[in-house]
């Protein structure tokens, strides 16, 4: 019985201490945010100043306060972890360079799940989030949506690619190519630089980002003579990818593209390997991090090429700034996610930033989040705005919410990402 | 009164009481959007913690794929209100038919699971019921479905071989990408109109004839079948009836949300609805009630903990656990119980006495 109840009480001091644990966790990281934005004073970023900055008369001041979204634990905890760093790297130096504008940043969990992810953006609004940044997932992203566009909420999705987030919404814009963008955009450069006439493609069928991209893949594909001699499928457990590889290779492809994210991509180039099968092997922003996989060996992703809009190893300053500040913040570099939600914030920030240049200084603070959906709206989808990012130069936006920027395709070498 | 007809009105009386608590906060504005947000999923759990009641605690057979049965109310419910959208203009009557389509083909998913799997006893019943809550999800990953002026398509291949006519046709489930662009219908008085049918079927079959019959077969199987009970018939009726309501609850949900995917519905939630029941009592229906509340709107308010969420939700899992199965505390309940009904006995003796 004394057991039972000393259990009981251990039990309890844990909860306990794991929930002051949390509170000083994250006073700690206040503190540390504080003290970062006043050594980062020095070093402002290049990619802030867009025409209309340059210009300005009015300015924008008051406290902003910014919502993020985003699966930070769970299955896909990965993602949306690296985008809140991301975020809030972008959120520290803005708020260090003193401008009178503020910004007040609430990251917000939602597993991965449409039912949480709503819950989150409600938590959210009971905070009078002015804007949001997120969702990081597709799924979560469509649910919050529909629920920010009968409130009149702004959101900017980093990394929410499929079309089904912006379509028929106009509060909702990308930061990430949408799927179908993706998927043609891929076939356009593969018919276009005369890679391969023989595709085969091996995609997740259980996943919606996959999904999504062969889909237009194929039609694309189609469209330009390119003849898809091999589709085979994978689910989210798969893990022997054998009898997809044979049918690739028996089918005589050239290329195998794979729209599909980099831990089975890893495993199914182990498996051609295996088997001797040496194809070109294409992929897109997903498999962006294959080279940081542990115990895989990256001499078997060689002459792998990929569309991504971000590479940690560019040399420009900003990606290089970046990528230092996110090693010294997570311990890891950052990936596309991260990348996306930076620029998520910058493109915000610069909206309001363009609004006040050209109508007069004005305070954010008392602006409600339904104003403040009619001016973002206004600036970001007007033709003579423009961001500057990590993720690309030049990001335009048109009114249905999708991006406009090149894609960057790039091949590994010598374990590598190289720009081709 | 009767005991158990005191208990059915006791749990009317706390759905009542929630609605009319929250009604009020709503309509004077008085609750968070966070809370609020929260209330139609509440009562969606609460059909579904009561309807798995009925097979683990009255029937007696532990079920693992009971979200299964939801994803299939989900998915018809949503083909159904999409398809319906020009031809039935008025929300409430749309759900109603979504919801009842929804029960009615969780039902026939119900009865074709059950004839098979109820042939199995204990474990080998838990472990074929997740197996075919997992066929479910496997299925709806690979269904199409798209709507035009000809009518339903259906396709296991793509999307494109839904061959829809592109003028007039939209796709409803698009695979694992699952049903987007829903238009929400489901509000919170025809949540609780849901939970209160859930509760009048389940009340009335378990203090009915057959109920009695069900819970003969739990209790000792082969002493019902040597009374002449049909054994398979009767397990058959509180499977089937659980995976009706579990339907339905489904259609609400996903006509709650702009999208619903598949994946949503994978063995973590059959487990999830599960631990409700279980936490609540096996076999008690206000205890599913208010487990089901508690828990869905747990982790929202540990949201303050931020990343350490789930591991303190875990962890009030593992107290709440402990406590309820506490012999002491137990003997401590039992025993204020005891004292509360000799206190009210002794102020009955004493009016009687003067």
């Amino acid at each position: 019985m004394k057991k039972k109840l000393l259990s009981l009480l251990l039990t309890g001091a844990m909860v306990l201490s794991l929930a002051a644990c949390g509170a000083t966790a994250e006073s700690d990281q206040a503190a540390n945010d504080s003290a970062a934005a006043e050594t980062e004073t020095a070093e402002t970023e290049e990619e802030t100043e867009t025409a209309a900055t340059d210009s300005a008369d009015g300015a924008v001041t008051g406290t902003l306060k910014l919502g993020f979204i985003g699966p930070i634990t769970g299955a896909a905890g990965q993602y949306g972890s690296l985008a809140n760093y991301g975020a809030q790297i972008a959120v520290e130096e803005l708020n260090a360079l003193g401008t009178g504008l503020t910004i007040e940043y609430q990251p917000e969990d939602d597993v991965h799940d449409a039912e949480t992810s709503v819950n989150a953006y409600n938590t959210l609004k009971d905070w009078n989030v002015q804007a949001i940044v997120g969702c990081v997932t597709t799924t979560p992203c469509i649910a919050v949506a529909s629920e920010a566009y009968s409130d009149r909420v702004f959101m900017l999705t980093p990394s929410a690619s499929s079309p089904k987030v912006t379509a028929d919404r106009d509060n909702v814009y990308q930061v990430c190519f949408s799927d179908p963008n993706q998927g043609s955009k891929s076939a356009e450069y593969i018919s276009e630089n005369n890679l391969a006439t023989k595709v085969a493609i091996i995609y997740n069928n259980a996943d919606a980002y996959s999904t999504g991209i062969y889909q237009t893949f194929v039609s694309e594909a189609e469209a330009r003579g390119l003849e898809v001699v091999s589709t085979t499928t994978f689910t989210d457990d798969t893990t022997d990818f054998s009898v997809q590889v044979t049918d690739a290779k028996n089918a005589g492809a050239e290329l195998v593209f794979l729209p599909i994210y980099y831990q089975p991509a890893s495993l199914i180039l182990s498996e051609m390997d295996k088997q001797g099968y040496e194809a070109t092997v294409f992929g897109v922003d997903g498999m962006d991090g294959i080279l940081g996989i542990e115990g895989f060996d990256t001499s078997l992703a060689e002459g792998v090429m990929l569309l991504t809009p971000f590479a940690a190893d560019a040399t420009d300053d900003a990606t290089v700034s970046f990528v230092k500040k996110f090693n010294e913040k997570a311990g890891e570099t950052p990936s596309q996610f991260a990348a996306d939600a930076y620029d998520a914030v910058y493109t915000i920030v610069d909206a309001l930033n363009a609004y006040a240049a050209k109508n007069g200084a004005f305070d954010v603070t008392d602006l409600s989040a339904e104003e403040l959906c009619d001016i973002l709206i206004n600036t970001i989808s007007s033709d003579d705005f423009s961001v500057d990012g990590l993720t690309g130069a030049g990001m335009k936006w048109n009114a249905s919410g999708e991006v406009n920027k090149s894609p960057k395709a790039v091949i590994i070498k010598d374990g590598v990402y190289v720009g081709m | 009164m009767k005991k158990h007809t005191k208990n059915s009105f006791l749990n009317y009386g706390i759905i009542i009481l929630f609605f009319v608590i929250f009604q009020t906060l709503v309509s004077t504005k008085h609750i968070s959007n966070s809370l609020q947000g929260q209330l139609i999923p509440i009562c969606v759990y609460i059909v579904m913690a009561l309807s798995l009641n009925l097979v683990v605690g009255i029937s007696g057979e532990l079920s693992l794929g009971h979200a299964g049965f939801m994803s299939v109310g989900a998915f018809s419910g949503v083909i159904v209100s999409t398809a319906l959208k020009h031809s039935v203009e008025n929300g409430a009557l749309r759900l109603l038919i979504a919801v009842i389509v929804g029960a009615i083909i969780a039902s026939v998913a119900g009865v074709i699971i059950g004839i098979p799997v109820l042939r199995l006893r204990g474990d080998y019943l838990a472990i074929v019921t997740l197996a075919f809550g997992e066929i479910i999800k496997n299925f709806l990953n690979v269904l199409y479905v798209g709507v035009d002026a000809k009518g339903l398509h259906f396709s296991l291949k793509d999307e494109a071989s839904l061959g829809l006519d592109i003028a007039t046709g939209t796709t409803i489930v698009n695979g694992p990408m699952g049903a987007v662009g829903i238009t929400k219908i489901s509000t919170f008085f025809s949540a609780i109109i849901l939970v209160i049918v859930t509760l009048f079927i389940i009340q009335n079959l378990v203090y009915s004839r057959t109920g009695r019959a069900i819970k003969a077969i739990r209790d000792n199987r082969i002493a019902a079948e040597a009374c002449g009970l049909n054994v398979t018939k009767y397990k058959l009726v509180a499977f089937v009836v659980s995976a009706a309501l579990a339907g339905s609850a489904g259609a609400l949900y996903a006509l709650n949300y702009s999208t619903v995917v598949p994946k949503k519905f994978d063995f973590n939630t059959s487990i999830l609805i599960l631990v409700f029941v279980v936490l609540g009592g096996i076999g008690n229906l206000t205890g599913s009630i208010i487990a089901a509340a508690l828990l869905t709107v747990l982790p929202e308010l540990l949201r303050a903990f931020s990343d350490y969420r789930m591991l303190v939700y875990a962890i009030v899992l593992i107290l709440v656990m402990l406590i309820t199965n506490n012999e002491k505390a137990r003997i401590l309940t039992t025993e204020f119980k005891y004292r509360l009904k000799i206190k009210k006995k002794s102020i009955g003796n004493k009016e009687v006495s003067e």
